[in-house]
């Protein structure tokens, strides 16, 4: 048909797409160049500090050489491994289950009006009160273990997700819901084949925020009775004090989050390829 | 009348707050007829044909569909919305499979089914696209064709070229002529273009405002393809015109 034609838009040339590739090169290398120029001018403070002014007690900023050293020696001693490994196997179990808990809640909430009714005003209640006060009191209620740590994560992740499930739900393109209803499709058949699909770019951006918030919690419930972690690392690292630690496990902490954060959003990107594709 | 497939018994709808929108409808319509229903915003048109739909209950009366009445919406009646309304998740050929998948088709016969109507409408080679990488006139076609997938004997359109620019609106409007030709369906399609009722339709039901009402019932036994500048067109167009202007001056100055 000759009308189709019309209506497809013209590719891109392959200067366009050349010029776009050259402006994404550099805008990656000024990233590059500004972490650099973090790292270099901290390096340069400490140095000057050392051998120019004598401006702050060295002892409470060592350079990001002194950190790295400090790093490749507990590598080798495998201590770092261990308390990353601690970190991570908590962060993971508690992610998992407010996971679980908050996107079938969530859901649940979001579909029907009675449960929104029964469970939202607790949960509104709950969520403006800092996951941070209820620490202690989950101390007491399960131990200095792993249990309460595991169940302080749990709970400060599920209220992002949570919220973003519900959020997803209830605000389905009722149109949609239409659509497939005059398809044939029965209410089972629209939740399954409309209502979850739609609410998932809410629930992974949900997923992304509560993982986000598992880190930022594990770390003050390490510092709390606790023999392992990265937390850990940082508060014995205080009592000692060994700024240099501190700041490695500061450091391992970011780029932790960093790569666990990129790894979502590749996935994210995947799982939501259709909602890209946008320009051409 | 033996062939009527679609009988609009008293059918009106009051909303919650006591505004008539839709005064008590009769209105046969033929099986495989086309039926436009044809009025300014606030006539009411969309109102029945969601009825039609299933999608809002009638306050009053009933709408019957091969003589059962409509109770919620259902794979006999297709629907085509003015803004396409097609799953952004799923790439074209997915949407048109999606009748076919709930329908419980084998995977093969739901992809060939899809492959089938996609060509139909004209968008062969754009299967594996998402909906954000088409145009509109592009997007409707895929709406088309995802409603005729399913084999409905009725097919609902709501303003379904409405959002769409004046050059892609005739292309399709002839196009739909052409698939009416090789799949026989009971059409009813609202407007508000006097000019588009008249080049499609076999039966233009003209529509009043406050409250929304039948005011008039045209047959158009113009031959296809109809010349939109031809005597009798223009004559209709005009007659129809000043029928519409009279119905949009009751809702005051706009």
């Amino acid at each position: 048909m000759a009308t189709v034609s019309l209506e497809t838009g013209a590719e891109p040339s392959a200067a366009a797409a050349r010029a776009r590739r050259g402006a994404a090169w550099r805008a990656n290398l000024i990233r590059l160049a500004s972490i650099c120029s973090f790292f270099l001018g901290w390096q340069l403070l400490a140095f000057l500090n050392v051998h120019v002014f004598k401006f702050f007690n060295p002892i409470l900023l060592p350079p990001p050489t002194a950190a790295f050293a400090v790093g490749v020696e507990m590598v080798i001693s495998g201590e770092l491994q261990r308390h990353i490994l601690a970190s991570l196997s908590r962060v993971v179990q508690g992610f998992l289950i407010a996971a679980v808990m908050g996107v079938a809640v969530g859901t649940l909430v979001g579909r029907s009006k009675l449960l929104e009714n029964m469970i939202d005003p607790m949960i509104e209640l709950l969520r403006p009160i800092p996951p941070l006060a209820f620490l202690p009191m989950m101390v007491l209620w399960f131990g200095i273990g792993e249990q309460s740590k595991i169940a302080f994560i749990a709970y400060a992740a599920f209220f992002p997700i949570f919220t973003t499930t519900v959020e997803g739900i209830k605000y389905v393109d009722p149109l949609l819901i239409r659509a497939a209803s005059s398809l044939g499709a029965s209410r089972s058949e629209i939740f399954r084949y409309v209502v979850l699909p739609a609410a998932t770019p809410n629930i992974i951006t949900g997923l992304r925020l509560g993982f986000g918030l598992s880190f930022f919690v594990i770390v003050a419930a390490e510092f709390i009775a606790s023999d392992s972690g990265l937390g850990f690392l940082i508060n014995d690292a205080r009592t000692f004090f060994l700024v240099s630690n501190m700041l490695l496990g500061a450091a391992v902490i970011g780029l932790i989050g960093f790569i666990f954060n990129f790894g979502l959003r590749q996935l994210e990107a995947r799982l939501l390829r259709w909602r890209k594709s946008g320009r051409h | 009348m033996a062939d009527a497939k679609i009988r609009i018994e008293g059918a009106s709808k009051r909303y919650t707050d006591d505004v008539l929108a839709l005064k008590p409808v009769d209105l046969t319509l033929k099986e495989n007829s086309f039926t436009c229903l044809l009025g300014p915003s606030g006539c009411g048109k969309s109102t029945l044909l969601n009825m039609i739909a299933g999608f809002i209950p009638p306050s009053e009366g009933r709408i019957l569909v091969d003589d059962v009445a409509v109770n919620g919406a259902g794979a006999d009646r297709g629907v085509v919305f003015q803004e396409y309304a097609l799953f952004p998740w799923r790439t074209a050929v997915e949407n048109v499979a999606f009748g076919p998948m709930i329908q419980k088709k084998p995977r093969a016969e739901q992809l060939k089914i899809a492959a089938h109507y996609l060509e139909m409408v004209g968008l062969a080679g754009h299967e594996d696209k998402f909906p954000t990488e088409l145009s509109g006139g592009m997007k409707q076609r895929v709406a088309i064709a995802r409603a005729l997938a399913n084999n409905p004997s009725v097919l609902l359109m709501d303003e379904p070229f409405g959002a769409l620019d004046a050059q892609t609106r005739e292309v399709l409007q002839e196009e739909l002529l052409r698939i009416c030709e090789a799949e026989r369906k009971t059409i009813v399609f609202v407007t508000h273009s006097i000019s588009e009722s008249i080049f499609l339709a076999d039966q233009v039901v003209v529509m009043a405002t406050r409250p929304g009402a039948i005011r008039a019932v045209f047959d158009v036994d113009l031959p296809h393809p109809r010349d939109r500048s031809s005597v009798e067109f223009v004559a209709m167009e005009k007659k129809i015109k000043q029928m519409v202007r009279e119905e949009v001056q009751k809702l005051g100055v706009s």
